[in-house]
C-alpha cells in the first residue's frame, strides 16, 4: 500500500468508466447484481449492471431485498455468496488420469489458465475474509497453486460500508467499516445535496494507475468529510455485536458445555453456514470416470463440516452427533483456528446468521456459552467458599 | 511431488492377514518422490477410485512398501492390485516418529494391530543405530493371531534375545499361539525400560493408544516423550481440505505423529 494515496472523486460516469477500463484490459469484472430476490454476485459489463436504487433488510433467517429512493448502489448488506465463489471455486479439477492400453499411468494437472478477475463493491469484512483465505490456502507449506494465481491476478475495489444490516457485527470481531488495507482501489458512496458521487483511493500502484486513466476530480474537503462521517456511523449502527470476551479462551473451556444440545436441538445441520461463510474452506475430492474406464479425474468440490460424512473413519464418522458438529464449526470459527492459521476465522459479516434457516445467531450462541461458562465458574466458588 | 500423483508400479504384494495387504511400490518414469522418514504418510492413488492416507511401512532405497488394510472402496482396490499394476503415490507427508528424541533413552514401540505397520520402519531404524539408545522394546497387541501382521518377521524378532526385547500378545489365543493373552499394556510389566529415561512410540486403535499413554504416564514416562500417531479421513494431506482436523491440530501437517502432551487434552473430548 502506497503512504499516501492518490484520492479522487468519480461520479457515475465515473463509476461506468471504472467498469469499461477494468474489461478493456482484459479482466472479468464481478459486482453485485440483482438476480432472484437477492444480492448476486456475478460477471457484470458495464455499471449499470449494478444494484442502483437496492438495499438489503436482514434478520436472523431473513433476507429481502428492498428498493431505495436515493439510488444508492453499495447501500446492501452481504448476499448469499463472497468471493471464495470465484477464488476458490465449489468445483475444480484437480488432476485427469490416463490409463493407456499396457497399464501406464499418466496424470497431468489442471493448468487451462486462471481467468484475471477484477471484483468491484468488496466489503471490508470480505477483504478481510480474503486475507484469511490467504493464509489458509496460500500461506502453508503447500500453496494451492490455482487460488494463488486467482488471488495475486485479481484487481480489488473495496467498497466501504455505510449500510450496515441487523445480522452484521464486524466490528466486535475486531474489524470495521471502514477499508484500511487489501485492496487496490477504495470507494465510499456518497449521498447528499451535492449530488451522487464516490470518494476514490487508490491502495497499490495498479489502483493508482487505473485511477489515472478514469474521468475524476481531486478530492474535495466536502467529499472527504461526508465520507468519513458515513463510515464513521455505520461504526455506530452494526446490529449486533459478540459478546466482549476472549472467544478462543470461551470455546476451549466450553466444550462440554450443556448449551450446544440446547444449539443441536434447533442446528438442521443443512451447512447454509458453511456455504455462505466467506472464510470456510473445507472441501472433498471426487473420483470420476468414463465410460471407456481409461480416463479418470480428479475433483474437488466444497465440503461441510455439518456433513455427517465429513468425519467418516472407517467404522464410521468420529462426528455422529449434530452437537458435536455444530460445535466444530463453531470453536474452528471463533477458537482453533488461531492454532491452525493465526487468527480467528470470523469477520462479523453476518452470513451465517441471515442465512440459517431456523435463525440460529452465532452472536447468541457465544453469549449462551459465556453465560454458561461464567454460572459454571460461580458455582465452583461457591463450593470452594462452602468447604 | 505434492500436488499431482507420480505413478509407481507395484513390484511385490504380500498377503498380511485376512484383510490386509503389504504392496511394494517402486517409480514407474524417471520421477520419484522425496525421501520419506518412518511415521511419514503417502496419499496412494488408485486410478478410478480415489486416493487415501497410508504411512510408510518400509522404506527402501528405491522402493517403498506400504501396508493395507481393505476398510472401504480404494483400500480395497489397493488390496486387490497385482504385481505390475500401476498406482499413484504424493508424499511424503506429516510428521515422523522422530527417533533422534529417543537418542540416549531407551525405547519403548507399541502397537495395536495393523499400528505395527507404520512403527516397523522405526524399529528398523532403531535396530540400525543400536549404540545411540538404551534398551529397544517392541510390544504388540492384536485381537487374534491371525491379525498380526508380519507374523514370521514378529515371531523370530520375539525369539531372538538380542538387543529386541519383543513380546507379542492376543485378545483371544488360537492353537500354536507362541505369546502373551491379554491387553497389550499388560506387556509393560516385563519390558526393559526406565521410565523417566525413556521415549515411547504408540499406534494403533484410539481406545489402545488411550489406554497405553495413560500407562506409562502413570509409570513415569514424561507426556512429551509418548509419541502417537492418529488417524483422521484425510482427502487432500496438504493443509487445506479441514478433513483431519481434531481441535486446532491438522493432522496431516501437524501430525500424524504428535506429542502425548497435546493430544491427551483432545482424546479426552468425545466426537471432537
Amino acid at each position: 500500500m502506497t503512504k499516501n494515496p492518490a484520492a479522487g472523486v468519480l461520479d457515475r460516469d465515473g463509476l461506468s468508466a471504472l467498469v469499461e477500463v477494468l474489461i478493456a484490459r482484459g479482466r472479468t469484472v464481478i459486482g453485485p447484481t440483482v438476480r432472484d430476490g437477492a444480492i448476486v454476485l456475478a460477471e457484470i459489463t458495464s455499471a449499470d449492471d449494478l444494484p442502483f436504487g437496492w438495499g438489503t433488510q436482514v434478520e436472523a433467517g431473513r433476507y429481502r431485498l428492498v428498493p431505495r429512493t436515493d439510488g444508492a448502489v453499495f447501500a446492501h448488506t452481504a448476499g448469499p455468496q463472497s468471493w471464495k465463489t470465484f477464488l476458490h471455486p465449489p468445483r475444480e479439477r484437480l488432476w485427469s488420469a490416463e490409463r493407456a492400453q499396457d497399464g501406464t499411468l499418466s496424470v497431468t494437472g489442471d493448468d487451462s489458465g486462471q481467468p484475471s478477475y477484477a471484483f468491484l463493491g468488496v466489503r471490508p469484512c470480505d477483504l478481510r475474509a480474503i486475507t484469511i483465505q490467504d493464509r489458509v490456502l496460500a500461506g502453508g507449506r503447500y500453496p494451492d497453486q490455482g487460488y494463488r494465481e486467482r488471488r495475486t491476478g485479481a484487481f480489488l475495489v473495496a467498497a466501504e460500508c455505510t449500510e450496515p444490516g441487523a445480522t452484521c457485527f464486524c466490528v466486535s470481531m475486531g474489524g470495521g467499516p471502514a477499508a484500511d488495507s487489501g485492496f487496490d482501489l477504495a470507494l465510499t458512496e456518497v449521498l447528499d445535496g451535492a449530488g451522487h458521487r464516490f470518494l476514490v483511493r487508490s491502495g497499490s500502484e495498479a489502483g493508482q494507475e487505473i485511477l489515472a486513466d478514469l474521468p475524476h476530480r481531486p478530492a474535495d474537503a466536502a467529499t472527504r468529510d461526508a465520507a468519513r462521517v458515513a463510515v464513521d456511523e455505520a461504526r455506530d449502527r452494526m446490529g449486533r455485536a459478540m459478546p466482549p470476551v476472549d472467544l478462543r479462551t470461551l470455546m476451549g473451556e466450553s466444550l462440554e458445555a450443556d448449551r450446544w444440545d440446547d444449539v443441536a436441538a434447533r442446528c438442521l445441520t443443512c451447512g447454509n453456514c458453511t456455504m455462505v461463510c466467506p472464510t470456510c474452506f473445507c472441501t472433498t475430492t471426487e473420483e470420476v470416470t468414463d465410460l471407456t474406464g481409461d480416463h479418470a479425474e480428479r475433483w474437488q468440490r466444497w465440503d461441510s463440516c455439518f456433513d455427517v460424512d465429513f468425519s467418516h473413519l472407517h467404522g464410521g464418522p468420529v462426528r455422529a452427533s449434530s452437537r458435536s458438529r455444530y460445535r466444530q464449526w463453531l470453536t474452528h470459527k471463533l477458537s482453533t483456528w488461531y492454532e491452525q492459521f493465526g487468527s480467528s476465522g470470523c469477520v462479523g459479516c453476518g452470513r451465517c446468521v441471515t442465512w440459517c434457516p431456523v435463525g440460529i445467531d452465532i452472536t447468541e450462541e457465544a453469549r449462551a456459552l459465556h453465560d454458561e461458562r461464567a454460572g459454571r465458574l460461580r458455582h465452583e466458588q461457591r463450593k470452594e467458599t462452602e468447604q | 511431488m505434492n500436488d499431482l500423483p507420480v505413478p509407481h508400479l507395484v513390484t511385490g504384494v504380500r498377503r498380511e492377514t485376512a484383510d490386509t495387504v503389504s504392496i511394494t511400490l517402486a517409480p514407474a518414469g524417471a520421477e520419484a518422490l522425496e525421501p520419506f522418514a518412518p511415521g511419514q504418510f503417502a496419499m496412494v492413488y488408485a486410478f478410478g477410485v480415489g486416493e487415501i492416507p497410508v504411512s510408510v511401512s518400509r522404506i527402501g532405497r528405491r522402493e517403498l512398501v506400504h501396508t493395507v488394510r481393505a476398510v472401504g472402496a480404494v483400500s480395497a482396490a489397493l488390496c486387490a492390485l497385482r504385481p505390475g499394476a500401476r498406482v499413484g503415490l504424493r508424499g511424503p507427508f506429516g510428521t515422523g516418529w522422530e527417533l533422534e528424541r529417543a537418542r540416549g533413552r531407551d525405547v519403548v514401540v507399541v502397537a495395536g494391530g495393523i499400528g505395527l505397520a507404520p512403527l516397523r520402519p522405526l524399529v528398523l531404524a532403531a535396530l540400525d543405530t543400536r549404540r545411540a539408545h538404551g534398551r529397544l522394546n517392541l510390544l504388540i497387541g492384536a485381537r487374534t493371531r491371525e491379525d498380526l501382521p508380519y507374523a514370521d518377521q514378529v515371531r523370530a524378532w520375539a525369539h531372538s534375545h538380542g538387543a529386541l526385547h519383543c513380546g507379542a500378545t492376543v485378545d483371544r489365543p488360537s492353537p500354536g499361539w507362541w505369546g502373551h493373552v491379554g491387553l497389550v499394556t499388560t506387556l509393560l510389566n516385563e519390558a526393559r525400560f526406565v521410565p523417566e529415561n525413556s521415549t515411547a512410540y504408540v499406534c494403533g486403535p484410539e481406545v489402545m493408544i488411550r489406554a497405553t499413554a495413560r500407562d506409562l504416564l502413570h509409570r513415569g514416562v514424561r507426556a512429551d516423550r509418548i509419541r502417537v500417531s492418529l488417524e483422521r479421513n484425510m482427502r487432500c494431506a496438504t493443509g487445506h481440505c479441514g478433513h483431519c482436523q481434531l481441535g486446532g491440530v491438522l493432522l496431516c501437517r501437524d501430525g500424524p505423529v504428535i506429542g502425548w502432551d497435546r493430544a491427551a487434552s483432545l482424546l479426552d473430548v468425545r466426537e471432537l
